[in-house]
């Protein structure tokens, strides 16, 4: 096996990640660096120009708040999330979030615009935009951001980090970072650092998708995002909290092409196949929905409620598939033009308007509808919902325990959500945005670029304040860097078993080595557990007491077996520690899943033990959680949900 | 499949500082056989079909089938991405094509300001303010509780 060189890099701010909260950070760190004389390195797995989830592009920005106030936004979001949401993190972005989206457009991003100038909205709080190269635009931004520190400013990519360094005589203070390029001349990195700021995306391919094949890449949310957010905070000993909330998004069938711009800008209605509007009658006096209350009977009708809707049609009625009727949408919009040269006009506006929400976003899907023949005048189109998704943004909530605003507190949320440094975790000097911060759900692509913004001004507030380095212990680097290449070196010792001529070991085919197992293997070992146990799609979203410690026992396995799992190159070695990553986050899931003896979300998932939400003893707390990594034992916590802010009235969407 | 490239067109960007489609997918799947020096696909079935190799490529080496597990075949999605906007020629299995033109930005490439245009306040470590605020935010003040 080749020697790996070690390149270490030094600086005050280490940004892990390059998406929307990365980029964030990024600009804001660079102004207050520079005034304050501190130094900023941003670390990507991939390319700046397009990592992270929106690095095809996107066709909404779907958090901006106008002139509606913070906490019209917070009423939104807690409904959405059936009561469980921070309201200092959601109200600190909502108060924030306008200023980054007049930034997008300033750096170039074209934003839709009426006759008068105005953003054209395609609901509340989205925007219509031509995102194709959203992510371009706000990465070179940050590029010119971080090029204002000379010497002071580095980006790094492919570089992948896995593993975070603590300080040597304080476990809870961060120290750095670990990562391996994928790059040649294939260095080791080791950074060291006095804050971290952890915006490294969610966690897709821990549950089985629905497609397995060559489809498999196919997800919803990005096939690289594999939960380095929270496992590498879990694994350092922050306090993470609602990883049991996964995120079911329901798009069109196979594509995952969006379906905001029908629901909400063409007003597109979705039935069963039979045509009933399941929605309407499930808010309807005496619907399912009104068992859910107070958040069934209210609208916007949360987003695991409308799943649920859909999950009781199609699986315990079999009034499937759910069809969106895109041919009824555009013939009534078009219907409404005064005349014929009018309406074909209309209906040309349309068709384009529709092809580039997924052309912008989900090429796939426009792919899917020419491959079957699809035109969405002509008829409707198959909605599905999808495999779970880790994810700390839309109706999503899993991510790391934060510290708020001073400001945005009372005095009982103040003593337990504020700790000095908004964003920072419980662990000192470390700091998350985007999908690595828990309970601050609803903020999207703005959202977590103003959340990076908003930590990233902490973090370097931290450094200017906390002067001295931690100290990084050279044994424990020289450790962890046997074990992050132990893949490649079972490999190495090991291959002769397999594929000899003459025949060495015991077999021709080289993926069957009683030696090892490859990293997709263990992918799929974890997705087949999580989908039959820990309510994938596969059990129809239901787990119980029983199933959850069946995967636990079988995780258990998963994780004994680590040192079992080879890697044939440093691609297939990034592969390994991306499911690492997996795995903790899969092991995170399943414990928050049977600490909370509840069904809070149906439509995420049903507890078949506890088929009821309890709002007496579950809708006043968060479940967190802690991980000890040294003995692998997990600390299970309450933490209370404190509305200091009452909600008058839900602002819709 | 899903990207594949198209090795009569591919040079492995032998004339430039680096291979574009390596240099951009986003999930290290692109690799260049050294060899032949032409570009290929090493993971399909962890391609997104972002596309992103296909928009930087510039031989235009690069394309998409679609998934072979749900795609019937004969379709194809074409884009050829300038500097100000992106032309799309999506072409159905049944023969019929579209053709869509829309904007990708509206600033000269390399140009996006780190303020957004906004120029940098008068924020303090200490505030709640941003670099950019409140004029980024086109309103006096920042929002806070009790206002």
């Amino acid at each position: 096996m080749q020697d790996f060189e070690t390149k270490e890099v030094t600086t005050d701010l280490l940004i892990i990640g390059g998406g929307m909260a990365a980029t964030g950070a990024g600009v804001e760190a660079a102004y207050w660096a520079k005034k304050n004389g501190q130094k900023v390195v941003l670390v990507d797995k991939a390319a700046l120009d397009r990592s992270g989830a929106v690095a095809m592009g996107l066709s909404a920005i779907n958090q901006y708040v106008g002139e509606n106030s913070p906490i019209d936004y917070l009423s939104y979001v807690q409904q959405d999330l059936m009561g469980l949401c921070r309201q200092d993190l959601v109200m600190d972005i909502a108060r924030h979030v306008n200023g980054s989206v007049h930034m997008f457009e300033g750096f170039g991003l074209p934003i839709w615009k009426d006759p008068d100038g105005k953003y054209v909205h395609e609901g509340r709080w989205q925007l219509m935009i031509n995102g194709e190269s959203y992510k371009l635009i706000l990465a070179e931004a940050t590029k010119n951001a971080i090029a204002t520190l000379g010497d002071d400013g580095e980006i790094v990519e492919r570089v992948y980090v896995h593993e975070l360094l603590l300080d040597k005589n304080d476990k809870n203070r961060v120290a750095g970072a670990i990562g391996l390029s994928v790059r040649e001349p294939f260095d080791f990195y080791v950074f060291k650092a006095k804050a971290v700021l952890v915006a490294a995306g969610g966690a897709v391919h821990v549950f089985r998708p629905r497609s397995t094949g060559e489809g498999l890449g196919r997800a919803w949310y990005p096939p690289w995002n594999s939960g380095s957010s929270s496992a590498l905070m879990q694994e350092a000993g922050a306090e993470m909290t609602s990883q049991e909330v996964i995120f079911i998004p329901a798009r069109y069938k196979d594509g995952y092409g969006p379906v905001g711009a029908w629901f909400l800008l063409f007003k597109a209605t979705a039935t069963t196949a039979s045509g009933v509007n399941y929605m309407g009658e499930g808010l309807a006096e005496g619907g399912e929905l009104h068992n859910w209350l107070p958040y069934g009977a209210v609208k916007p009708i949360p987003t695991c409620l409308r799943n649920h809707l859909m999950m009781q049609r199609v699986y315990m009625e079999g009034d499937g598939p759910i069809l969106m009727h895109t041919d009824k949408a555009i013939a009534k919009i078009v219907s409404e033009a005064p005349d014929e040269k009018a309406k074909k006009k209309k209906l040309k506006e349309l068709e384009a308007e529709a092809w580039e929400d997924f052309l912008d976003m989900t090429i796939s899907q426009a792919m899917l509808w020419a491959s079957k023949n699809i035109y969405p005048e002509q008829g409707p189109s198959e909605i599905i919902p999808s495999e779970p998704y880790f994810i700390g943004s839309h109706s999503g909530a899993s991510g790391a325990w934060c510290s708020g605003p001073e400001d945005l507190q009372d005095d009982s949320s103040k003593s337990e959500y504020f700790w000095g440094y908004n964003r920072m975790s419980t662990v000192k000097g470390l700091f998350a945005a985007g999908d690595g911060v828990g309970d601050s759900s609803h903020k999207f692509s703005s959202g977590s670029f103003t959340e990076g913004r908003i930590a990233a001004k902490a973090a370097i507030k931290y450094c200017v304040e906390n002067a001295d380095l931690p100290e990084v212990d050279q044994a424990k680097i020289d450790e962890l860097k046997a074990k992050t290449y132990a893949p490649m070196k079972l490999y190495e010792d090991t291959k002769d078993y397999a594929v000899g001529d003459p025949h060495k070991g015991y077999t021709y085919s080289e993926e069957i080595n009683p030696n090892w197992i490859d990293p997709k293997m263990l992918m799929f070992r974890i997705q087949k557990i999580m989908d039959e146990y820990a309510a994938g799609w596969g059990s129809q979203y239901t787990c119980s007491a029983t199933t959850l410690n069946i995967a636990l026992n079988l995780l258990k396995y998963a994780r004994e077996d680590l040192d079992k799992v080879a890697a044939r190159d440093i691609h297939e070695l990034m592969r390994y520690w991306e499911n690492t990553h997996r795995l903790l986050m899969a092991e995170a899931h399943v414990r928050h899943k049977l600490f909370r003896e509840e069904t809070r979300w149906p439509g995420y998932y049903y507890r078949a033990d506890f088929k009821k939400m309890d709002e007496d003893n579950w809708g006043k707390v968060f479940a967190n959680s802690k991980y000890n990594a040294e003995t692998n034992e997990w600390e299970m916590i309450k933490r209370p949900n404190i509305r200091f802010v009452k909600i008058e009235k839900v602002v819709g969407m | 499949m899903p990207s594949f490239v198209i090795t009569d067109k591919c040079d492995g960007c032998k004339g430039q500082d680096r291979t574009a489609c390596l240099y951009i997918c986003p999930n290290d799947l692109m690799a260049l056989d050294k060899e032949t020096m032409k570009a290929y696909n090493q993971e399909p079935s962890m391609c997104w079909e972002c596309y992103n190799c296909v928009k930087i490529c510039p031989q235009q080496a690069v394309d998409i089938r679609g998934y072979a597990d749900f795609m019937p075949l004969g379709a194809s999605v074409v884009p050829l991405r300038g500097t100000e906007d992106i032309m799309w020629t999506v072409k159905f299995r049944d023969g019929s094509i579209k053709r869509f033109k829309f904007p990708i930005r509206t600033t000269p490439e390399g140009s996006a300001p780190p303020d957004g245009g906004f120029g940098f306040g008068s924020a303090t470590l200490d505030d709640q303010l941003l670099a950019t605020e409140p004029a980024s935010l086109r309103v006096d003040k920042l929002w806070t509780l009790g206002n």
